[in-house]
């Protein structure tokens, strides 16, 4: 098992509107980051809510993104940033800007 | 006790409304919680006393582990090293129980030209073993929300005036991470013992809603 992205890989999060227990919050889905570390691999929470203990882990990342690309109007610095996790099958690979 | 009272005092005699007892509302959560808990203790799972004291092992946990872990990082250059690198050890390695496996501790470092601040914007998480019970506005909808849209904001409502040249770096707590603070230095401690640099560590500044305390200079 390889992580699909490595630090420094750019990312898009999916914009998808799934049900259950989600841990991808919605301010960040549409928009893209830089993939800051890849954290390890972890049971995937949308599966754990539902008792699937035995469920695959799944590939984690801190995904970084410029808060100004994630709040149009946001009021502060142009490389003030925002770490989030997200599990790798909430990603798809983006261009270098 | 009962809820209303008279007396006189400088402001001369008033009636107190009744305060409410905030514990008194048996919510659903809570009934539920009752229920589970002593069919639990029925069918033998755990015994009452069990239960009392992993309460009291929670309440136990205060941010001044916490602080002793940011004393020695200051102190210690390794131990810093390894703290960033792979905090969970580290605090292992100082003795402070990092009892929570399933979640990975990672700390994160205050420059002069960075500054952390952590929030779990889907729930409350936050690292326990370490700081004890969030407070209660971590967990309110105003600091979740507003931490990730308007954090500089934020950060001046709790007297933090952040240079426009430091970065400011917010980390939601959203999966299996668990986040402290390692807040910078202050100045004018460098003849400090590890113990007096703790107790200039407040909770707050491991949230990064604030700075360490600056030592009291004597003879001011």
């Amino acid at each position: 098992m390889k992580p699909a992205f490595s630090p420094g890989d750019r990312v898009r999060v999916r914009k998808v509107d799934a049900p259950g227990h989600i841990r991808t919050p919605h301010y960040v889905r549409g928009h893209e980051g830089e993939v800051e570390r890849f954290v390890g691999y972890f049971r995937n929470p949308e599966e754990l809510a539902y008792g699937r203990y035995d469920c695959a882990r799944r590939a984690l990342y801190r995904v970084r993104f410029l808060q100004c690309e994630v709040w149009p109007d946001y009021a502060g610095r142009g490389n003030d940033t925002l770490d989030v996790e997200i599990y790798e099958h909430w990603l798809e690979p983006a261009a270098k800007p | 006790m009962s809820g209303a009272h008279e007396h006189g005092h400088d402001q001369g005699d008033h009636r107190h409304p009744p305060q409410p007892d905030a514990d008194d509302t048996l919510a659903y959560p809570r009934k539920l919680e009752i229920a589970v808990r002593e069919l639990l203790i029925e069918k033998g799972v755990f015994t009452a006393d069990e239960v009392r004291a992993a309460v009291e092992d929670m309440d136990g946990r205060t941010p001044e582990r916490g602080a002793k872990v940011v004393a020695r990082a200051w102190v210690d250059p390794e131990f810093r090293k390894l703290l960033l690198a792979d905090a969970g050890r580290a605090v292992e390695s100082i003795g402070c129980d990092w009892n929570t496996p399933h979640v990975k501790l990672t700390v994160v470092e205050n420059t002069p030209e960075v500054h952390n601040v952590i929030v779990c914007t889907l729930c409350s998480c936050y690292p326990r073993a370490l700081l004890g019970l969030p407070p209660s506005w971590y967990k309110s909808f105003a600091y979740r929300s507003r931490m990730v849209r308007e954090p500089r904001t934020a950060l001046k409502e709790f007297g933090m005036e952040l240079p426009e040249r430091v970065v400011v770096r917010v980390h939601d707590s959203t999966a299996d991470l668990r986040y402290m603070v390692l807040p910078m230095r202050p100045e004018g401690t460098g003849s400090m013992s590890e113990a007096q640099l703790a107790a200039l560590v407040t909770r707050d500044c491991m949230i990064g809603t604030a700075v360490a305390r600056r030592p009291e200079k004597s003879g001011k």
